[in-house]
């Protein structure tokens, strides 16, 4: 049977319809209730500004030291085989199905002032939670797995014969992996990143727990909308929530060929 | 400047142990069935696959010594080469592939990319040079692959099945070109294959492996006089027996006598080589002046343009070459009962 020669039954186009349904229609609220009169100015009062402005640095920051960080992981992940390749397999990746409320927990008690690693560093000076690189850590940690793993798939995928041609040119093994393996992941590359920055301006439970919601310092975009929907300004969290809603719209059409085709 | 590879190497439950030598400005070709441990030899030589034991010397430089504890890593060997399937980087212009090389060597991009287009232009594909692989026919892609490998100026160059990759129809206009490439470069030329008509028709010697071991070498001229192998005597179309020579008789392993004055000259184990275009085919039991006839059965035709390989199975399994003409004329078929001839002058026998 040919797809498309029959029609589906009609009960299954109702269930369907019903699961589009529970997309669209919370969507669709959001954008009936937004207060369109005052957007703009709900946009350009300081503290939404700072918001915004702080969201971007973070999420910006986190994805920078996921791909600094990722990279040599994916990397060794894909072409070795060690004992204990799984774990590590295994604990990089947790993160993706971890509740993030708990991944603050976590980062708080190892890396808090009194923490596993935290009491050391507040010793030399440096403060993670409720300041802005904590902020930075909390993203990194829940947004990191996303990005290793594609770049990871892609490594797998790299014809290593491409490599030892290479390296018959002359190529020295960094010279290898910066010249050849890396620009042909480069698609996977640009779409492991740019999932990863997504991940991590939409996070808000590890940030909240680790970092805190200091407007202007902690306060990033998720922590604002939910502040404000909670007291005095809900058009304020509506108007940001469409303003993130935008950004994952621009994601989901620039990785449109890595999920809109094939799948 | 000589290469002297002495290769002993365990890849997984596979052993190599193959020595070969190139002199200079020689073309070696190394010939084997698929698995016979072709490829693995090449990697050693190119550094991609350390060596066990054995030493490979490149003129007085040591590349890879396991007992001295000396491994040249590739990037440092003086060896290019062309691979199977090309491997051209798929993300680089036919341009910047072929200056890939010469900018590891430490050449600005201009001056890397003036070479490679003297190069790309000496290959023919100055037309080509923007284009990426993937734009490139087989023929194209492997003059790329040949000029990227001889642009970094190797003392030695190494060719991986260069043919393979390449449909039947295009084979033998490129490998006439491969010939003419490969003659211009003066350096030394070593050729891993399958494909003996790649070996014989652009190596000056002929290196066979078999299951990991070197079993003949020798030039084409020698080989297809004088194979020693069942295997080598394939290769070059011929047959080969092996048997004792008593007096002008040569006894076959298989139980059949062949008549040969020529084993007069080497009494005890010998081979007989006759070649097909030696062997005659009748109907009927032939009269006359051929001193070997056999009874026999047609087990297989293959027909060419105008020739017929057939093969006929009986006391000697033989290979004969005949006319297509000679083949209708006997009405040849698979099955059919026939005699093979053969002069006893043209019997070559050889000691073991």
């Amino acid at each position: 049977m040919r797809a498309g020669t029959t029609r589906p039954p009609a009960p299954v186009v109702a269930v369907a319809a019903l699961a589009v349904a529970l997309f669209a229609i919370p969507l669709a609220g959001l954008v009936w209730k937004a207060p369109w009169d005052s957007a703009w100015s709900q946009l350009s009062s300081a503290d939404a500004r700072a918001a915004l402005r702080l969201s971007l640095v973070t999420s910006l920051a986190a994805t920078a030291l996921a791909v600094v960080l990722g990279i040599p992981l994916a990397w060794v992940q894909a072409r070795f085989d060690y004992p204990g390749r799984r774990v590590v397999r295994a604990l990089t990746t947790l993160p993706m199905v971890l509740p993030p409320v708990v991944g603050g927990i976590a980062l708080l008690l190892a890396l808090g002032r009194r923490g596993l690693v935290g009491q050391y560093l507040d010793r030399v000076g440096v403060q993670l939670p409720f300041h802005l690189p904590g902020a930075v850590l909390a993203e990194a940690f829940v947004a990191m797995p996303f990005f290793v793993l594609t770049v990871e798939a892609a490594l797998r995928t790299v014809d290593s014969r491409l490599e030892d041609a290479a390296r018959t040119l002359g190529a020295g093994r960094a010279s290898v992996f910066w010249h050849v393996t890396l620009p042909l992941v480069r698609p996977s590359l640009v779409a492991g990143a740019v999932l990863c920055w997504a991940r991590a301006l939409g996070e808000f439970g590890a940030t909240i727990t680790f970092a805190g919601n200091l407007s202007g310092h902690t306060q990033t975009l998720p922590l604002f909308v939910y502040v404000k929907l909670e007291g005095a300004n809900p058009d304020a969290a509506i108007v940001l929530s469409l303003v993130l809603l935008a950004m994952s719209l621009v994601v989901l059409v620039s990785l449109r060929d890595r999920w809109l085709r094939a799948l | 400047m000589t290469l002297d590879a002495a290769v002993d190497v365990t890849v997984g439950t596979f052993h190599l142990d193959v020595r070969v030598a190139v002199g200079d400005g020689e073309l070696v070709a190394v010939l084997g069935p698929n698995g016979a441990g072709k490829t693995t030899f090449l990697r050693a030589l190119a550094g991609l696959v350390a060596i066990d034991g054995g030493r490979i010397v490149l003129g007085d430089q040591v590349l890879d010594d396991p007992a001295a504890g000396v491994f040249v890593a590739p990037e440092r060997r003086p060896v290019g080469v062309v691979f199977q399937d090309h491997l051209l980087f798929p993300h680089l212009s036919a341009l910047d592939n072929v200056a890939f090389g010469l900018r590891r060597q430490g050449r600005s991009r201009r001056a890397a990319r003036a070479a490679a287009g003297e190069w790309l232009g000496r290959v023919g594909l100055a037309a080509e040079a923007d284009r990426r692989p993937a734009q490139l026919s087989g023929g194209q892609a492997q003059r790329v692959a040949l000029a990227r490998a001889l642009a970094t100026d190797p003392a030695v160059l190494l060719l991986d099945e260069p043919l393979a990759a390449l449909d039947v129809h295009t084979r033998t206009a490129v490998r006439r070109d491969l010939r003419r490439h490969l003659d211009g470069f003066g350096g030394m030329r070593l050729l891993v294959t399958h494909d003996p008509i790649d070996a014989l028709t652009l190596a000056h010697r002929l290196v066979i492996v078999e299951g990991g071991r070197v079993v003949q070498e020798g030039t084409p001229e020698e080989i297809t006089e004088r194979p020693r192998t069942e295997y080598a005597a394939e290769l070059v179309g011929t047959n080969l027996y092996r048997g004792t020579a008593e007096g002008e008789l040569v006894r076959t392993e298989g139980g059949a006598v062949i008549v040969a004055p020529a084993a007069m000259t080497a009494p005890g184990p010998v081979y007989a080589v006759i070649s097909p275009a030696a062997v005659a085919i009748h109907r009927h039991e032939p009269e006359g002046s051929p001193r070997n006839t056999w009874p026999g059965r047609v087990a297989h035709i293959e027909r060419l343009t105008t020739k017929a390989r057939v093969r006929v199975d009986g006391p000697i399994a033989i290979v004969a070459d005949v006319t297509a003409a000679a083949v209708n004329a006997l009405d040849l078929r698979e099955g059919a009962e026939v005699w093979t001839a053969v002069k006893a002058s043209e019997v070559g026998v050889y000691p073991v």
